[in-house]
């Protein structure tokens, strides 16, 4: 008996959001087992998962919150994806986002007592001019010296998680903790519990204006990649470099841009995380987002909108999993989806062939 | 400070390195890119230090430790040779799922000790001025088995047939398939002995050099040094030394010169507990940045490069290299 792969000549349009759901429920099966070889309760786990994550609409707000960061950072790696651009360094670049935002009150920049309307902003705009700077790093050296980008991505979160901690260790610790002082009430972004007093409903809900941030810049990139010349283009060079070349588009400059605007976007999410959840600056402001947005990019097939589905979905697991023991559980389910994910993907593109194998007669 | 002492520290802690990057060459050198490094190491370090703490044994904790990174190169080997996957991604997910699974069993092992594995000094050999003291004065057997595994891999790759199929197949595949080589029996094969290699890094870090099971901190990025070190030494076992003892040495400055309090009279900026020390903790993994740029100007001027197939999955009878 062989088995063989033979590419498909059609792909039906159900096949490929069925397997990525198939791939998902194969993944949270072999977690289970997983969990339970090791004497987890998976049943259990699971249920607490859905429970914490989706319960009420108190702790939807809570999900909804640890997915704003995973959509910014999940839609920089979905449009570096796109493009073949392997950037590793969302992590490094949400870092270096919130340490712009955060030298704006706290170098400062701005004057205290600056309004929230002048200051948001600005400071909006650190957060992503950082992250922007730290994604033209690989990408300058990619495009002008052929280094790969994969390694300087890496490499480059390391350094701004060292950098972060400077200053928050070093010149903006507030009494020598690993923090720096609160941000000024004019440097929060509001949250839908702040208008309780009008619509007593939203009282509690922690859902903040970075959601916002995360719906627009979703609505942007989804028009321009598919809408305009420069997605176009920026489509082409991913699908097939050669002809791009060939059609005399300049893939050095696309390259510097995406990973500017990658990086960009990176930043505006660390900027969200610290004006609308920390409310100050500290080490650990990030669970490993920059990394989980890997996983959604791929999750979502590149898809802006669908980045959104996917950050939902990784934002429950991220909230509830604090609380799931052993800790490394949600890291290893978000693995195991990885995996399931880019193993189901050869049944998009390839069919498989069982050929029994009849005995030759002499 | 003595500079033997520093230089025989960084050989030590470059051992880690130095079996990350062997291993990553010989997969690589076949055509299979595996970015799992990382996830193989932890799970080499976990599998091992719970093993030698339960039995006592490191030298049993050795071995469990490859054979865990190897389980796991498995998975990126049938991803990416049988299923055709994106060896980027896959090797990104095997690092995830590594470090996910490494931290699940490594839950309550922090704090727990075990016997390491012994040190020896190489007597005659430990005569040799300078030389003697930084290579062969009490270090660990795995440092020997380092040095001893750079000249093997060496003269397997360059030297003997098997090497010969190994380069072919990551070259030239199809004419490597057209004489008789199984290419996917090949990669798999190298694929695992980069994954036993990274088990065995994971292992020297938690059994022989600093023992103990620190979480993902245990490898804190090493796994990701040695993917870097990959493209500086440009695929060549010889070259890889150089770069793994100098990055050990880079690791043990930084912890030696926390320990300083003045420098020719001067207060140390950089003494524990300061916060410029974080300055310090950048600078391994800039001088990553800086020898990949260094490698890849140097292999473009040199024209040579990644082995050509390398990234590329091989299916007889489809155009490719």
């Amino acid at each position: 008996m062989i088995i063989r792969l033979e590419p498909r000549e059609h792909v039906p349009a159900w096949l490929s959001p069925a397997l990525t759901i198939g791939a998902v429920v194969a993944a949270l099966a072999i977690g289970a087992v997983i969990l339970a070889f090791v004497g987890g309760d998976p049943v259990r786990a699971y249920a607490h998962i859905i429970d914490a994550a989706f319960g009420d609409i108190g702790v939807l707000s809570d999900t909804l919150v640890k997915a704003t960061p995973l959509i910014l950072t999940g839609l920089a790696c979905a449009l570096a994806f796109r493009m073949r651009l392997w950037n590793i360094g969302a992590e490094g670049q949400f870092l270096l986002g919130a340490w712009g935002a955060s030298a704006v009150v706290l170098f400062p920049i701005l004057p205290a007592g600056t309004p929230s309307i002048v200051l948001i902003p600005v400071m909006m705009i650190a957060g992503a001019l950082a992250g922007a700077l730290w994604g033209l790093i690989p990408g300058f050296l990619r495009a002008r010296l052929g280094v790969n980008e994969i390694i300087t991505t890496l490499m480059l979160n390391y350094v701004a998680l060292a950098w972060l901690q400077f200053w928050v260790f070093g010149p903006w610790s507030e009494g020598g903790f690993q923090q720096t002082r609160p941000f000024p009430p004019e440097a929060l972004l509001p949250r839908l519990t702040d208008f309780s007093k009008d619509f007593p409903i939203l009282a509690g809900l922690t859902t903040h204006l970075g959601m916002v941030f995360a719906i627009v810049a979703v609505a942007i990139m989804s028009v321009v990649v598919s809408r305009t010349r420069w997605g176009y283009e920026m489509r082409l060079i991913g699908d097939n470099p050669r002809a791009a070349r060939y059609a005399g588009i300049d893939i050095t400059k696309y390259v510097i841009v995406v990973f500017a605007i990658s990086g960009a976007l990176a930043g505006l999410a660390g900027m969200s995380e610290v004006t609308g959840v920390v409310h100050r600056l500290q080490d650990r402001i990030s669970p490993g987002y920059g990394f989980t947005a890997i996983i959604i990019a791929y999750l979502a097939h590149f898809g802006p909108w669908r980045v959104v589905v996917a950050s939902i979905l990784f934002g429950a697991l991220i909230l509830a999993g604090r609380e799931i023991q052993p800790s490394g559980v949600p890291a290893m389910i978000q693995g195991i989806i990885l995996f399931c994910l880019i193993a189901s993907e050869v049944l998009v593109r390839y069919r498989i062939r069982i050929i029994r194998r009849t005995v030759a007669t002499a | 400070m003595d500079l033997t002492l520093i230089l025989a520290a960084g050989v030590a802690s470059g051992t880690i390195l130095l079996f990350a990057a062997i291993g990553e060459i010989f997969a690589e050198r076949s055509g299979v890119i595996n970015l799992g490094v990382e996830g193989m190491m932890l799970m080499g370090a976990v599998a091992g230090f719970s093993i030698a703490a339960a039995t006592d044994n490191p030298w049993i904790g050795l071995v469990v430790a490859m054979l865990a990174g190897g389980a796991l190169s498995l998975l990126h080997a049938v991803v990416s040779i049988h299923l055709r996957a994106d060896q980027v991604i896959s090797g990104l997910a095997l690092t995830f799922l590594g470090t996910g699974l490494a931290r699940v069993l490594g839950d309550g092992l922090s704090g727990e000790v075990v016997t390491t594995l012994p040190r020896i000094t190489v007597p005659l050999l430990v005569d040799v001025p300078f030389v003697g003291a930084v290579l062969f004065r009490e270090q660990s057997v795995l440092t020997y088995v380092g040095l001893l595994l750079v000249p093997v891999a060496w003269f397997w790759i360059d030297r003997t047939r098997p090497g010969l199929h190994l380069r072919a197949v990551g070259e030239r595949p199809a004419a490597a398939d057209a004489q008789g080589v199984n290419v996917a029996r090949t990669r798999y094969i190298y694929v695992f002995v980069g994954g036993l290699l990274a088990g065995l890094a994971g292992a020297t870090i938690t059994l022989a050099i600093s023992p103990g099971w620190f979480g993902d901190q245990t490898v804190g990025g090493r796994g990701w040094i040695a993917v870097g070190l990959v493209i500086f030494a440009q695929w060549s076992p010889m070259r890889a030394v150089i770069g793994a003892y100098l990055f050990g040495a880079i690791f043990r400055f930084i912890i030696d010169i926390q320990g300083v309090p003045a420098i020719l009279g001067v207060n140390n900026p950089f003494s524990a507990g300061r916060s410029a020390t974080f300055f310090l903790e950048m600078l391994p993994y800039l001088f990553v940045i800086v020898v990949v740029i260094i490698g890849s100007r140097e292999a473009l001027r040199r024209r040579v490069g990644a082995p050509a197939a390398l990234g590329i999955p091989y299916v007889r009878g489809e155009r490719g290299i």
